[in-house]
């Protein structure tokens, strides 16, 4: 079969569900829409043992869309989930959250917090918000949606939210709880943690990327394996037909600048 | 002959004014504020607070929205106790970012971490041990320290000081005389941490009614404390206007981009507060367009 035309959102909602292919019975949450997708999709393809929310206080049986809601989505709540029980199951460890951070450095620390000085910040944003509780508690991955040296910066974030495989930030050097990071999907690449002494390193190129390119982008160095790199494999149409059903508001378009073909190839 | 008292026990009756809640706070206090971003923050005394001379606040809100923004715009705030500030649907809450750029000073904390230091004010402990900030930047900041555990495992453990309040302000649905409260929304959030590490507690309610209209035992659930943490409370219809009291009323996202839109220059925020702050209670919700637009939002999707 041929493979159908899909945009790199859609590659990259294929490309990060598998970061839930394995995890068994827990909460899969995903922040802003393409890992929200992206969780839905490894709950009802891979895995589905895995627990969702509505993005608000419910446990669901089936992912809920994003945006607006049709008349006659009929929504099958199977549990109670206000923030007090957020935080007590992650603090149990049975959750794997997806995150968009502005800022990543090489030893996974990220950033949502400000950008330049703590006391005067250039641009405050957000805040650390439940950040340094679930990076030493549950499995992280990241998602960035424009891979450039201003978000996987050189040196460290401007203010550490996450914990990282940094041992200089740990109390005597020894790991607090339990840091484990997984997979950093962006619009160029998918990477992992994997390398010596949890380096990032390059898992696979979306289509028509390059190496050197990554690196170009990207503020620390990252570890290239021996041999070829592998392309990112490209959603098939049953996997295509899958997305459009979980995102019938199609949110997925609206996420990257252009809504850009997955195989930068073709175009 | 039986026993007879001395005088009539008076019935408990702790109904009250927004006005008489705002000459009970004091400038210089530590005030706790409940909700969760766009949900169920006690609007109505936020404005009766930007009304009053009352300021150099310590500002507790660790699940920050327009409170928070409101406060820091005012001036009122000495110092900001926070996890995050958002509207949610606007992500970044422009007020509290400008407050933060022009350096306003604050103690950044994790959201859990947040609660451990709370419940410590609570139980009258001078800390709770955790886990969660080491490894970040949170306890690079001089507020904290570290304790090892005294047991085998020797951990080296944050020590996250207890987060004690003057008062604690929350905003529910029903409330009898006697501050027996309940919270109808889907999320209580975390409302009674922030109610137990005060001194006092001043509600406002949706609606004031009878003790037997509360429908004990039915919403049990619902009722978020036993009475004695209430010091005072005082009926605010809409009260958490602009943000959601759901299922009451939902959010109002026209009126938060107005808000937001106030961020933009001085002039633009001294006409949202002569339009909507500096009016009494009875007068705001004309000026936001009556009851039952309010009641008519559409639910919020999150």
């Amino acid at each position: 079969m041929s493979q159908p035309p899909y945009s790199l959102a859609e590659l990259i909602i294929f490309a990060a569900a598998r970061a839930w292919r394995n995890d068994g019975e827990l909460l899969a949450t995903g922040i802003t829409p393409l890992p929200r997708l992206a969780a839905s999709f490894a709950k009802t393809q891979y895995n589905s043992a895995l627990m969702i929310t509505d993005g608000e206080n419910w446990f669901v049986e089936d992912p809920v869309p994003p945006g607006p809601r049709a008349a006659d989505l009929r929504i099958v709540t199977e549990g109670w989930a206000p923030y007090a029980r957020t935080f007590d199951n992650l603090w149990s460890g049975k959750r794997h959250a997806m995150v968009a951070p502005v800022q990543l450095d090489r030893f996974g620390q990220a950033n949502i917090s400000v950008i330049g000085d703590h006391n005067k910040p250039k641009a405050a944003l957000l805040g650390a918000r439940g950040f340094p509780g679930n990076s030493i508690h549950h499995p992280n991955s990241f998602f960035f949606p424009v891979h450039n040296s201003r978000a996987l910066v050189a040196g460290e974030v401007d203010f550490v939210c996450m914990a990282g495989y940094n041992p200089a930030r740990w109390p005597g050097g020894r790991m607090p709880g339990k840091i484990d990071l997984r997979l950093i999907v962006t619009n160029l690449c998918v990477m992992d943690f994997s390398g010596p002494n949890n380096a990032v390193r390059l898992v696979s190129l979306h289509p028509g990327v390059s190496f050197e390119e990554v690196q170009d982008n990207t503020g620390f160095a990252v570890v290239r394996s021996e041999g070829a790199i592998p392309i990112t494999p490209p959603p098939d149409a049953t996997a295509l037909a899958e997305i459009t059903r979980l995102d019938p508001n199609n949110v997925r378009a609206t996420i990257l600048k252009g809504d850009p073909p997955g195989d930068r190839r073709a175009s | 002959m039986g026993f007879r008292p001395l005088s009539e026990p008076k019935a408990l009756n702790k109904v009250c004014s927004i006005a008489d809640i705002i000459e009970r706070l004091s400038s210089g206090m530590t005030i706790g504020i409940g909700g969760w971003a766009t949900r169920r923050k006690p609007m109505a005394l936020v404005r009766a607070l930007l009304r009053s001379d009352i300021t150099d606040l310590t500002l507790v809100a660790p699940y920050g929205g327009p409170d928070v923004g409101m406060l820091a715009a005012a001036g009122k705030v000495k110092k900001l106790v926070f996890a995050f500030v958002s509207m949610d649907h606007i992500p970044i809450e422009p007020h509290f970012k400008n407050a933060r750029q022009a350096g306003l000073p604050v103690l950044e904390l994790d959201e859990g971490m947040a609660h451990w230091m709370l419940r410590a004010a609570a139980m009258k402990l001078p800390f709770l041990p955790t886990r969660v900030g080491l490894g970040t930047s949170v306890v690079d900041q001089p507020d904290f320290k570290m304790i090892t555990s005294p047991y085998e495992d020797g951990e080296a453990l944050l020590a996250a000081p207890a987060l004690k309040l003057d008062a604690a302000l929350i905003h529910v649905h029903r409330s009898d005389e006697k501050g027996n409260v309940l919270v109808f929304s889907p999320d209580p959030f975390f409302d009674e941490l922030i109610s137990r590490a005060a001194a006092k507690v001043y509600v406002t309610s949706e609606k004031i009614v009878t003790t037997r209209d509360l429908d004990l035992p039915v919403n049990a659930r619902f009722n978020l404390f036993e009475r004695s943490v209430v010091a005072a409370v005082a009926e605010a219809p809409f009260g958490a206007h602009p943000t959601s009291a759901a299922p009451d009323y939902e959010l109002d996202l026209a009126h938060l981009r107005t808000y937001a839109a106030s961020a933009d220059a001085p002039e633009a925020w001294a006409a949202y507060r002569q339009t909507y702050v500096a009016i009494e209670p009875d007068a705001y919700l004309a000026a936001i367009g009556g009851a039952d637009a309010i009641r008519a939002l559409p639910k919020a999707i999150y």
